[in-house]
């Protein structure tokens, strides 16, 4: 196991350099000139232009760019975005915002996706069952922005119980709202994978087995059902977070979350490589280390993988 | 031992009276028990014969509330000692479980918890019923059950035991809290023969220490005469006969009972030969006719055949594993050549080689004198059409979504065989080989039975008109009429079309029914060869011997069959 994880943090070496290269070669071949962007309507002043161009590097050829910025992230200097601010310190204000959203927006999916999820799939067929499959469904097939604004317009402005839009410095509870919109669809694919796995380990002979020992009905659902069905959600949740943590451009553009969506839309708009590439290879990290996380939890719920 | 036990009372442990029951389905009530009577004195086993639907199974379970959700008792009682369960609280029959009936179910592979150390499960069963659970006591039950070191083991996961073990540790769960009566349901008919005999002589030991009453409930008619006093026959939820197992055997009443007695493989002793080849109307039992010895020459040859595999290690280590390890045999034209062995013996791998499925890592498998192995392109598809297999699992092998003539005229589509008129005129007549009517063509696999999938499995494999059959426990997963049925269905067609098997199969009363030549693998290789009546009547190896004393029934002392 041990060298398991080890191997797998080596292969996140090669990962890390093919998705900067690939990312950085897209925003190369982004069309427009990025100075001329940043003059907007403005007459471009050449001189101003040329101290830029030689600044951010963008009068070399593309691969000479990416050498410089590889070296540069070396010695921990991920250069400036355009307003001139440190990318790392861009970073580090925006990434413990978006963090804490997918933390938040985490937690309902998983604790209220696996509660409905159990009591559907124990009551099979029953009006509980229905309702909230039909409900589930509902969820999953409106986009997530008319759910997010309706959801800003009935909670925050009507119902007035949380602030419609987070901005300046977010913190946990102006987040609860934003997560609850962020997490909803995924609730709803949790709560549909825990009812099918829940019938199904129902079923399992060890589950007959189990009752057949003389134990109470609750201990078999507990210990011998609940168990087994989560294998295929831990899956689902760990595979979630890294889309989360990027997926998050849209509800944070409703609610005003200062984060990493957000911050990256804007990147992407004025062409600010060096940003963009920073804000994606640490997605790309996330996103490897939620899967390492699930291979992990994996191993541990279900002990017949052994990996080596 | 038994002495003490008896005095107990006379009074019946178990009574079943007119029991009904019955299961809600889509289409209204179906039912699956009727008028069904038992009766177990303490201490005694009993055994409940019949094949799958017969509602062996769902009379047992019925005694301890583990009817599917959708089946209910409709009528009649269940009495355990006195009391009567079909309306006892769902909370009573929790205080039963365990710790006054236990059960030891049919399959170990899939009735451990997979995620749960062995140990914690025996702790539970203990701790729901009110015992000393210590790890001490949870290693005294395992080893009870004869698991050997059994506190190392109550550490280790199911997936990290054999079949066999796995069982021991079931039984030794289902026999944990001292229950005056266990149930158990088919518990070795998912083993090895050898293993079968092991772990039922050591159940019977034991339920005879502790005075525990048997409900056994199989499909093998051999075994249950061979393990209870008491035989109870049901036939379509109904019990056809009862009695003593002797009378039931030498003098059955029934006629499903007699058809059972016929069919027995453990029971019966000779090779099927075709009915048609006898020129008689009913299939007989012969001694094989010397016919297959003529100068035939060798369809298949197979020499020094090795397999190894790696076996993948930690820290990206390989160890090489060999599955099959210098076997060589032959099969000659128009005869059966039977591979047996157990689990993990190497004669599945066989098979797949012999099939090209496999590549070998040594040796050489010649057909019809060519090397397979220089095969390629067209060759080979030549070659996959004269060579077809028949696999053990109808309900696996066959594409559910597919109807059943497609699946029979593909391989003819796939090689380019006639014109779609031809084709289906083809597949009448394969349909009527196999003794199915036409109008199952438009038919999907999930509307037939086990015996009808597997006819289906035959058609298509004859579709070809291959020279080899290879038969991979192609009736290992049939209940025993069926089998029998298949197997006489496999002996017409190998006397019309002349065909050769190789029949790989873990059931030597199966070997003795269809095979000319057997070789018996163990661990990779080839311990005893010859025919098959030279390795049943005078076996050579000590292992050999083993396979045969374990075929269930094969101590009963029977009359004379009469054909």
């Amino acid at each position: 196991m041990t060298w398991y994880i080890i191997r797998r943090f080596l292969q996140m070496i090669p990962v890390f350099f093919g998705a900067t290269f690939l990312v950085y070669f897209l925003v190369f071949s982004l069309p427009g000139d990025p100075i001329q962007a940043l003059f907007g309507d403005r007459p471009v002043n050449e001189a101003v232009a040329a101290q830029l161009r030689e600044q951010y590097n963008l009068d070399e050829p593309f691969l000479v760019q990416y050498f410089l910025y590889l070296k540069n992230l070396v010695t921990f200097n991920l250069g400036n975005d355009f307003s001139g601010r440190p990318v790392a310190e861009v970073l580090v204000q925006i990434f413990p915002v978006t963090i804490r959203l997918a933390i938040l927006a985490l937690v309902f999916e998983a604790v209220f996706g696996i509660i409905f999820g159990v009591i559907a799939g124990l009551r099979k067929g029953k009006m509980f069952d229905g309702t909230v499959l039909v409900a589930s469904l509902i969820v999953i097939a409106i986009p997530i922005f008319v759910l997010g604004f309706v959801m800003q317009f009935v909670v925050g402005v009507k119902l007035g119980w949380a602030k419609p839009t987070v901005g300046g410095d977010a913190g946990w509870l102006d987040l609860i709202l934003p997560a609850i919109v962020l997490g909803l669809v995924s609730f709803a694919y949790v709560l549909r994978l825990t009812r099918t796995s829940i019938i199904e380990n129902m079923h399992a002979d060890y589950v007959r087995t189990a009752t057949a020992k003389g134990l109470s009905r609750q201990r078999v659902v507990v210990v011998h059902i609940l168990r087994n069905s989560m294998i295929p959600v831990v899956t689902f949740l760990g595979a979630d977070l890294g889309a989360l943590m990027g997926g998050a451009i849209v509800t944070e553009g409703i609610f005003n979350v200062p984060g990493v969506g957000q911050r990256l839309y804007q990147s992407v708009l004025r062409g600010e490589g060096p940003t963009i590439v920073s804000i994606v290879s640490v997605l790309v990290m996330v996103y490897i280390l939620a899967n390492l996380l699930v291979d992990v939890l994996y191993a541990w719920l279900d002990p017949r993988i052994r990996y080596a | 031992m038994t002495v003490i036990n008896e005095v107990n009372s006379n009074e019946p442990l178990l009574e079943v009276r007119d029991l009904a029951i019955s299961f809600a389905t889509s289409t209204g009530e179906v039912q699956a028990v009727k008028d069904a009577h038992l009766t177990v004195m303490p201490g005694e086993t009993v055994a409940i014969v019949g094949e799958s639907g017969s509602g062996k199974s769902t009379t047992a379970l019925a005694a301890i509330g583990l009817l599917p959700g959708n089946g209910r008792v409709s009528g009649g009682r269940i009495t355990f000692a006195g009391e009567d369960l079909t309306g006892a609280s769902s909370k009573r029959i929790v205080e039963l479980r365990g710790s006054s009936i236990g059960m030891v179910p049919q399959d170990p592979m899939s009735n451990l918890n997979p995620v749960w150390k062995i140990g914690y499960q025996v702790r539970e069963t203990l701790k729901a019923n009110g015992l000393p659970a210590g790890p001490s006591d949870v290693a005294k039950v395992l080893a009870e059950a004869g698991l050997p070191d059994a506190e190392r083991r109550a550490r280790q996961f199911p997936h990290e035991f054999s079949g066999g073990m796995r069982q021991r540790a079931l039984i030794a769960i289902g026999l944990s809290c001292r229950p005056r009566l266990l149930i158990a349901d088919e518990p070795t008919s998912a083993l090895d023969v050898t293993v079968q005999r092991q772990i039922l002589d050591h159940l019977e030991t034991m339920t005879a220490e502790l005075g525990t009453a048997v409900l056994l409930i199989t499909h093998d008619l051999g075994l249950a005469a061979e393990r209870a006093r008491k035989v109870v026959v049901m036939y379509k939820g109904r019990v056809v006969e009862s009695g003593p197992a002797q009378a039931i055997l030498t003098n059955p009443r029934h006629p499903y009972t007699k058809r059972l007695v016929e069919a027995a493989p453990s029971l019966a002793s000779r090779r099927i030969q075709s009915a048609k080849a006898a020129g008689i109307e009913t299939v007989e039992l012969l001694a094989p006719a010397e016919a297959s010895a003529e100068t035939a020459d060798n369809v298949i040859e197979v020499s020094n055949l090795t397999k190894v595999f790696k076996l993948r290690g930690g820290f990206g280590k390989t160890t090489d594993f060999k599955a099959v390890d210098d076997v060589s045999f032959a099969i000659k034209r128009g005869t059966t050549t039977a591979v047996v062995g157990e689990s993990g013996s190497g004669k599945s791998t066989v098979a797949r080689m012999v099939l090209n499925l496999e590549d070998p890592t040594s040796g050489k498998i010649r057909f019809d004198g060519v090397d397979m192995g220089s095969l390629k392109g067209k060759e080979l598809l030549a070659f996959r059409r004269r060579v077809q297999p028949i696999f053990q699992d109808p309900y696996g092998s066959l594409d559910p979504m597919y109807n059943i003539f497609r699946t029979i005229e593909e391989p003819l589509r796939v090689h380019n065989i006639g014109d779609k008129k031809s084709r289906e005129a083809k597949v009448r007549n394969l349909l009527d080989q196999v003794a199915l009517p036409a109008s199952v063509m438009r038919r999907f696999p999930n509307e037939l039975s086990g015996g009808q999938r597997q006819r289906i499995a035959i058609a298509r494999a004859l579709a070809l008109d291959p020279e080899v059959v290879i038969c991979d426990e192609a009736v290992s997963a049939l209940d025993v009429l069926v089998q029998d049925q298949i197997l006489n269905l496999l002996a017409d067609l190998q006397h019309e079309l002349g065909l050769s098997y190789l029949f790989i199969t873990h059931d030597l009363a199966v070997v003795r029914q269809i095979a000319d030549h057997v070789c018996v693998m163990e661990k990779g290789r080839v311990v005893e060869a010859g025919t098959t009546d030279a390795v049943f009547d005078e076996p050579e190896q000590e292992y050999t011997r083993a396979l045969l004393a374990a075929i269930p029934g094969s101590s009963l002392e029977l009359p004379p069959q009469v054909a």
